[in-house]
């Protein structure tokens, strides 16, 4: 058994401590707005937080989250009370397919958590880790800007 | 403002039928009724009718049977439906539907006609008419072509309309308030004092009165949701990660599986060694499927595990082993005789004679391209005796049935495919043999679900990629002018190989080998294009904008070695050799869009142009570009396409603009090299397509000159890849005649 903390709820999961995080949110505790895309931390789909900071689900064991708090797409916001970032991106309608978008959220999320007003130069640095078949990157730019902005009460 | 009423009205009929507890709206089936999966429980007779429109006791159902990818399907086609319903879309229900035969796509065949694109003829619109015919004795519900639009535009308005009029005449009857006086709003009929009757209230009753068919659709300028922005039916739920894929579903008693098949694909499996592998954690069973191995278990990552824990010896695959080996099939195929020889004017082998000519050779070559949607192949398939249960997200439903039933001999009428939202395809889910694995599996564990999800790396491996293909050109430029041009490509044929899998060969020459060459409308004096069919290698499939998108590169490419060698300049030359004017006019609007006055920009900075009409759509792209110290910087792409009419202008403008980048990003970074039977690339790693900091500024711009409303999820790919390498030609001298351009230049 291994005990999670994940978007704030304690959860206990019968799984390897060498399953990636990735799985046990999915298959385990059915929290499947995180994705799998590669499983070698090329995609970012499954970008999740630990406490706070961004890192991709399926590089990290389950065994070694520890009591660190877990945050997942689900966790960041809702339909009805989106976070700012989520908001931008519906405001500017940036999916496509959208598989990729729960990671290039929860990348732009924490971005912008730690610099407030990233340059052009930071946001591509963070969220070229953040693949995108259908090609949104001109809007989820404009969007990192816009939820920017907001955050900053522009 | 092009003549959109002019376009003839198409062979089709709205009307109703009695639905359970309300009534249905949608189209009669010419001739022959077709079986509906909607109304099965109908009497015969009653069930010539395919429903868009269905409106019971619970509320609005809008049906739309074309398949979401991310190109913003369901969501089109639930506002052609709602502009004349007046619904919101956004508080209806929405399905795909289960497949049926009645929810043909002629459009899908059209690519497929004789006829270059721009060809109004008396002849030529009458063998597309006729293509309707074969599309709908195969039960074609494909998505796929960029076919939705064109196909959904007169028909779902037409559904809506009637299903208006005729709620209209069911209030009209209860309220005694004549039709013409009452108007709908949300939902709903209002009457001239304020009332409001509910749709789902006059269900049954409309559901007895012969529906209201002559029916006038609201012009354009009347419009409230088509040609403005509108939010897409699905952005808020991708935004939230509330959207369930395919890969998400979840049942009860759910089993998990993953497969390894034979990495030279179609080749058999020899022999397995699994005994390492049962013994693990979570295993249900290890089953031989066709090709391959599967393993059943708890869960999807101890699936995966276990599967790569399984010993197993292929058997070669049916095709040359190795890329050195496969280009060598495709130069020996021009050798052999033509597959296709659609264009030839003019005498090119007497200007190539010309000694006052100067004539230019080149050999072009396009890499295998995988699909590699992001979200992995995958499905859902519960299994009993008699009955199958099937969830994936696919384009093609109806051959998913056909083909479940030969493979399980389960009744087709006891098949159901639930087609679900897709992370994506590119054309890749036009093929369904994961689905056949899934089903494999489940029936090895009757009565339980099973979901099948392929690892990257067997996606990667298997994903029935674009073929590679090698054009071979000459071109004679005289007295300033471009005088001749003889294209030759050789490619495996897609469509042999794709309809083989489908439902057997297809006889005939491929034109896909030679589209975006053979018929463009350039008025090259002396013209040639002729396509040499390889043999069969890798099983190969539709990959946006399919046949384009490799020749879109080589015919553009080099028609601008032949304006260099001409001294002319580029964008004015395809100005004056264009011979269609909506052509022509999107060529204009580009170069005053971009400020054209030459390639170059400058010191280190100069731009490339390219132009292709592909799906009948004219696109032409300027790409803008820096040489840096550190390499070719894209800057800024202009994009400008004829469409007929904009529906959705912020989703025309995510299509343009994803198109342009899967066109750069391809063409930049990406191919699939073959050794030892199987792709050298097994993951993003190695095939990892546009990023973010690549990407250029893009600026995109529709068109609507044109009487056909044309779909606009591929057109954007062909032109992106050759104005890129015609922009670095004209940066830095270096002409690049081979794909991805990274082999020759670095970009930052």
């Amino acid at each position: 058994m291994v005990e999670l903390r994940v978007n704030g709820v304690v959860q206990q999961v019968d799984v390897e401590e060498e399953m990636p995080l990735l799985w046990a949110l999915r298959d385990a505790l059915g929290i499947t707005g995180t994705k799998y895309g590669c499983g070698i931390a090329q995609c970012g789909a499954c970008t999740v937080h630990l406490d706070g900071r961004a890192v991709r689900a399926c590089q990290v064991a389950v065994g070694d989250v520890g009591h660190r708090e877990i945050t997942t797409i689900e966790g960041l916001g809702t339909p009805e009370s989106p976070h700012p970032v989520q908001a931008a991106w519906i405001e500017l309608q940036v999916a496509q397919c959208g598989y990729c978008q729960s990671g290039q959220i929860m990348s732009a999320a924490a971005l912008l958590e730690r610099t407030p007003d990233p340059s052009d130069d930071q946001i591509d640095r963070v969220l070229s880790a953040n693949l995108c078949r259908c090609g949104t990157y001109p809007r989820i730019k404009s969007a990192v800007k816009l939820a920017a902005q907001r955050l900053q009460g522009g | 403002m092009g003549r959109l009423g002019t376009v003839t009205r198409r062979t089709f009929l709205i009307g109703s039928a009695a639905v359970a507890g309300g009534v249905a709206f949608g189209t009669y089936m010419v001739k022959r009724p077709l079986p509906n999966p909607l109304l099965d429980d109908l009497a015969e007779g009653e069930a010539a009718i395919t429903p868009y429109v269905k409106i019971d006791a619970d509320g609005v159902t809008l049906i739309t049977p074309r398949a979401d990818k991310g190109q913003g399907a369901y969501s089109i086609q639930a506002h052609l439906i709602a502009e004349e319903l007046d619904v919101d879309p956004h508080s209806v229900r929405l399905t795909p539907g289960l497949p049926g035969p009645a929810y043909y796509n002629a459009n899908v065949l059209k690519e497929g006609s004789p006829f270059p694109q721009y060809d109004e003829s008396w002849m030529a619109q009458r063998v597309r008419g006729l293509m309707e015919l074969p599309a709908k004795l195969m039960g074609m519900q494909m998505t796929g072509g960029s076919t939705t639009t064109p196909e959904a535009y007169e028909k779902l308005r037409m559904a809506g309309a009637v299903a208006r009029e005729t709620l209209k005449e069911a209030a009209a009857r209860q309220t005694g308030v004549a039709r013409s006086m009452l108007s709908t709003e949300d939902g709903h009929v209002v009457t001239p004092s304020g009332d409001r009757l509910a749709y789902a209230d006059l269900a049954s009753l409309a559901a007895d009165i012969r529906p209201v068919t002559n029916v006038e659709l609201r012009p354009p300028e009347d419009w409230t949701r088509l040609g403005r922005s509108v939010e897409r039916v699905d952005i808020v739920a991708k935004s939230t990660g509330t959207l369930d894929y395919g890969i998400d579903l979840d049942f009860d008693d759910m089993l998990h599986a993953s497969v390894r098949t034979n990495p030279g694909m179609g080749g058999a499996l020899v022999s397995f060694d699994a005994s390492a592998a049962e013994s693990m954690r979570g295993v249900s069973q290890v089953v031989e499927i066709t090709n391959g191995v599967g393993v059943v278990a708890d869960n999807t990552w101890r699936a995966f595990q276990v599967v790569n824990a399984i010993e197993i010896e292929w058997a070669d695959g049916p095709y040359p082993s190795s890329q050195g080996e496969i280009w060598d099939e495709l130069a020996r195929a021009h050798d052999g005789e033509p597959d296709s020889r659609n264009r030839d004017d003019g005498d090119v082998e007497a200007m190539f004679s010309d000694s006052a000519a100067t004539v230019l050779e080149a050999e072009y070559r396009v890499p295998f391209l995988a699909h590699a949607p992001l979200e992995p192949m995958n499905a859902i398939v519960k299994a009993s005796d008699d009955r199958l249960e099937i969830w994936t997200g696919t384009q093609i439903p109806g051959f998913i049935k056909t083909h479940a039933a030969e493979l399980s001999g389960v009744a087709p009428e006891n098949i159901f495919v639930y087609v679900q939202p897709m992370g994506g395809s590119f054309g890749r889910r036009l093929e369904d043999t994961y689905v056949l694995q899934a089903i494999e599996m489940a029936l090895a564990e009757k009565g339980r679900p099973v979901k099948m999800t392929w690892t990257r790396e067997e996606d990667m491996t298997h994903d029935y990629p674009r073929p590679a293909q090698l054009a071979r050109m000459r071109g004679a430029v005289k007295n300033g002018e471009v005088q001749a041009y003889d294209f030759a490509n050789s490619s495996s044929s897609v469509m042999n190989s794709w309809f083989g899998r489908l439902m057997g060969p297809l006889p005939g020459p491929d034109a896909t080998i030679v589209s975006g060459a053979w018929d463009q409308p350039l008025g090259i004096p002396n013209y040639r294009v002729t396509g040499y069919r390889a043999p069969e290698m890798v099983p190969t499939s539709s990959w946006r904008s399919v046949g384009n998108s490799g020749v879109g590169f080589q015919h553009a490419g080099f028609l601008d070695e032949l304006f260099v060698a001409a001294g002319v300049d580029p964008m004015d030359e395809l100005i004056r050799l264009c011979t269609h004017d909506l052509s022509r006019q999107v060529l204009e609007e580009l170069k005053s869009l971009s400020g054209w006055t030459g390639p170059s920009l400058g010191e280190d900075r100069a731009r490339g142009v390219a132009f292709a009409m592909s799906f009948g759509v004219p696109m032409a792209e300027v790409v803008e570009v820096t040489s840096t110290p550190r390499g070719i910087r894209i800057d800024k792409v202009y994009a400008v396409c004829e469409v007929g009419r904009v529906l959705d202008p912020v989703n025309i403008e995510a299509q343009i603009t994803g198109g342009v980048i899967w066109g750069l990003g391809h063409a930049m970074n990406c191919e699939l090299t073959y050794e030892n039977f199987a792709p050298k690339q097994t993951n993003y790693h190695n095939f990892e397509g546009m990023r973010l900091y690549q990407t250029p500024e893009i600026v995109a711009k529709a068109l609507e000159n044109g009487d056909e409303v044309n779909g606009i999820g591929e057109p954007s790919v062909p032109p992106a890849g050759p104005a890129l390498a015609n922009a670095i030609f004209a940066v830095s001298g270096q002409r690049i005649r081979e794909l991805p351009l990274n082999k020759h230049v670095r970009f930052v």
